[in-house]
């Protein structure tokens, strides 16, 4: 029974080694195809640049002190429309999004090089400055962080600290569009002043998303947003993640392939710091170009 | 081959007989304690509570208008007053000696009573009127009971006298209102602690007004701020030193910097409070510390994601989240700081004051240094208070500790 036992727990390990080799010796060279040909460029495959993007980077790589954490990865994102960075844990998706907003710049050792574009302007530049940056490109984490504050406080604090409402009714008016957007309103209405650690889950996020969106931002950016909540409330924060498009450039990662599936126009899969092929979701599932991809996307690993 | 669910039942009793010996362990720690600290109220109750009631004697006092002459009523002599009222009483009492001792009985206190109600009011120049003297402290021990009448303090005579006085009624316990409201005296029965109770305010007025500022800032710099190298782990390593100092050191530091290089007066709550902010700010530091660490981060994340600044994130967020934590740092460093004597005897605030100080560089003593003060003198009335003055220092404490959760609860968020 003991062995048994054991033998089960190592399998997975072996199948990670295997598959790793492979990718490191094989495939590289026999997938790369020229960058104008097939519009891929370095190891990614498939269509990582569009026409008329929103935010452009190339050649990024980012580095915990020692640590290669992503490497050389260039994507474009393009207007309205939702993107998916899917792939194993570790594989890097998170600290890539975390690039786009600047967020990386609090986690100490961290280093950014190569280039991101937000329409035209390097974010990395030294003239660039993180505050307005941030109230460009919003983003919303992994687990509901409301401020410990009322709800109305929530989605008020980002407009009020950059000025963007001149008086009371205004403000007022920036709250209840915002959470008329995220889908919250109808819900809080009627105790705005309640704490916004008051509500479940599912709404808090909501409120989370209502108060990057109070800013004005052009991107949103969300680190695997509906990890923490149950399949009710993943599905209103799916649907409004469709709606936002219409305004909104959105990149969200996501552990789920059916939630990249449901949401997104392109997906993008990382593995281990590459970016290994970008394309349309239902190509890239139904597709996939890269044998990686298509060991992830099956089950194989990840 | 034996099931594993009958190894688990085999051991569970052995596992739950464990978990009670652990629990009862941790039960007979607190009771211990609990005892210990019980009888330390107990045994300082004990001997404090006579503190609170002082002997009193009763006296017919004839203002003569030939001794307080109205040309000078301060240097008047207001003790022959009192005397002549106890000759008064007591007519069979003739000689140098013995009228020595009747006067004794009532305390040098009684001519500062009879000269202020002449100051407050020169009508009653010229009257006869019935006033509560306190009494000797001898007297006052005696007579309380707290020492034994063949002690020697006081002659047969004496003795006799007080027995008179009691069965005309005319000696009784009355509430000790002399010493919540006097300064430091060398007549036990005059002694109070409000003059210390205003030195110990003063003094941690200086140390709160120094030591929060510069402990909270120092915390939110080095947490939130300051680049992690080589140079800010050697300010932590003395920050971290700094807490453990002997707290003299830092009375010697104030000897000889704040008295010998600035010059600042001795004996002041201003150098009293500098040198405890010193012995405070470590502490307060360390708590600050903790407490920003404990901020979740997902707080700082969600502040920087929508374009707050580091200040803004820092003065909207993180410090209103870490103050609870900051505040009871900061009043248990107070509360070290109030019943800090060592580093004060360096700086002179050890010296007899009777004056109550009204400001910053006044000379002034603190409650524990008062207590050290009366623990040393030798009449038996300052046992009880001595007693007592712990007591007042130990409801302070226990107040301010009260606050310190009254306040934890009240700023306690949840996330």
């Amino acid at each position: 029974m003991k062995m048994a036992f054991q033998q089960e727990l190592w399998q997975p390990k072996e199948l990670d080694v295997a598959t790793d080799q492979l990718t490191r010796t094989e495939e590289k060279k026999e997938l790369r195809i020229p960058a104008e040909r097939a519009q891929s460029v370095g190891q990614t495959v498939g269509k990582p640049f569009v026409d008329n993007p929103r935010m452009i980077c190339r050649e990024v790589n980012v580095y915990y002190g020692d640590k290669h954490a992503i490497r050389q990865v260039s994507l474009d994102i393009a207007r309205h429309e939702v993107i998916a960075m899917i792939g194993p844990s570790g594989c890097g998706k998170s600290t890539f999004i975390r690039c786009l907003n600047r967020m990386n710049d609090t986690i100490d050792g961290c280093r950014v090089t190569g280039q991101i574009l937000l329409d035209g302007q390097n974010i990395y530049d030294r003239q660039v400055d993180v505050v307005p940056l941030r109230a460009q490109v919003g983003m919303v984490f992994q687990k509901p962080n409301p401020f410990p504050k009322s709800i109305y406080d929530n989605v008020a604090y980002g407009p009020k600290i950059h000025g963007l409402a001149r008086n009371r009714s205004e403000l007022d008016q920036i709250v209840e569009i915002s959470l008329r957007k995220a889908g919250l309103w109808e819900e809080v209405k009627d105790r705005l002043s309640q704490s916004g650690t008051s509500l479940s889950g599912g709404q808090q996020q909501r409120l989370c998303i209502a108060r990057t969106i109070a800013v004005g931002p052009e991107v949103i950016l969300m680190d695997e947003p509906c990890s923490a909540l149950d399949p009710i409330a993943t599905g209103k924060i799916e649907e409004l993640i469709d709606e936002l498009r219409q305004q909104y450039s959105i990149a969200i990662v996501t552990h789920s392939m059916q939630q990249a599936a449901r949401v997104s126009q392109r997906t993008a899969y990382f593995h281990l710091g590459d970016l290994i092929e970008v394309g349309q979701t239902d190509q890239l599932f139904t597709m996939p170009r890269h044998k990686l991809t298509q060991d992830y996307i099956t089950g194989r690993f990840g | 081959m034996s099931r594993s669910i009958d190894i688990v039942q085999r051991g569970l009793k052995r596992r739950y007989r464990a978990e009670r010996r652990f629990q009862r362990l941790g039960l007979a720690a607190i009771v211990v304690s609990l005892i210990f600290l019980a009888l330390l109220f107990a045994s300082i109750v004990h001997r404090g509570h006579g503190a609170l009631f002082q002997t009193h004697i009763q006296l017919n006092v004839f203002f003569d208008p030939q001794i307080l002459t109205e040309t000078d009523l301060n240097a008047a002599d207001y003790s022959r007053l009192v005397k002549e009222a106890l000759y008064a009483m007591f007519p069979a009492v003739s000689g140098r000696n013995e009228k020595r001792n009747l006067s004794g009985l009532v305390s040098s206190g009684a001519a500062y009573q009879l000269r202020d109600m002449v100051l407050g009011n020169r009508a009653i120049i010229g009257t006869h009127q019935e006033i509560w003297v306190p009494a000797d402290d001898d007297v006052d021990m005696i007579y309380k009971g707290a020492l034994a009448r063949d002690s020697g303090r006081l002659s047969k005579d004496q003795l006799a006298w007080v027995d008179q006085l009691h069965s005309q009624k005319k000696i009784e316990k009355q509430f000790n209102t002399a010493f919540f409201r006097s300064g430091d005296s060398r007549e036990p029965e005059l002694a109070g602690i409000w003059g210390a109770a205003c030195g110990s305010f003063f003094t941690l007025l200086v140390t709160l007004a120094l030591a929060f500022p510069l402990g909270v800032a120092t915390a939110v710099y080095l947490e939130e701020f300051a680049p992690k190298n080589s140079w800010t782990d050697l300010i932590e390593v003395n920050i971290n030193n700094l807490a453990a100092v002997p707290s003299i050191v830092f009375g010697l530091l104030g000897l000889a910097v704040f008295l010998n290089a600035f010059g600042l007066p001795r004996s002041a709550p201003l150098v009293g409070g500098l040198v405890l902010a010193l012995m405070t700010l470590p502490t307060i530091i360390i708590a600050s510390r903790a407490a920003l660490q404990s901020v979740p981060p997902s707080i700082r994340d969600a502040a920087l994601g929508v374009g707050a600044s580091r200040m803004q994130m820092i003065l909207h967020h993180v410090l209103p989240l870490a103050l609870p934590g900051m505040l009871t740092g900061t009043i248990i460093g107070m509360a070290r700081a109030l019943g800090e004597t060592a580093p004060l005897l360096m700086i002179g605030m050890v010296a007899f004051i009777v004056d109550i100080p009204h400001g910053f560089t006044d000379p002034a003593a603190v409650l524990p240094v008062q207590i050290y003060l009366w623990a040393d003198s030798p009449e038996r009335a300052f046992v009880e208070r001595t007693a007592a003055a712990t007591l007042v220092l130990l409801l302070f404490l226990i107040a301010m500790n009260g606050a310190a959760v009254v306040l934890r609860k009240k700023f306690e968020r949840r996330w």
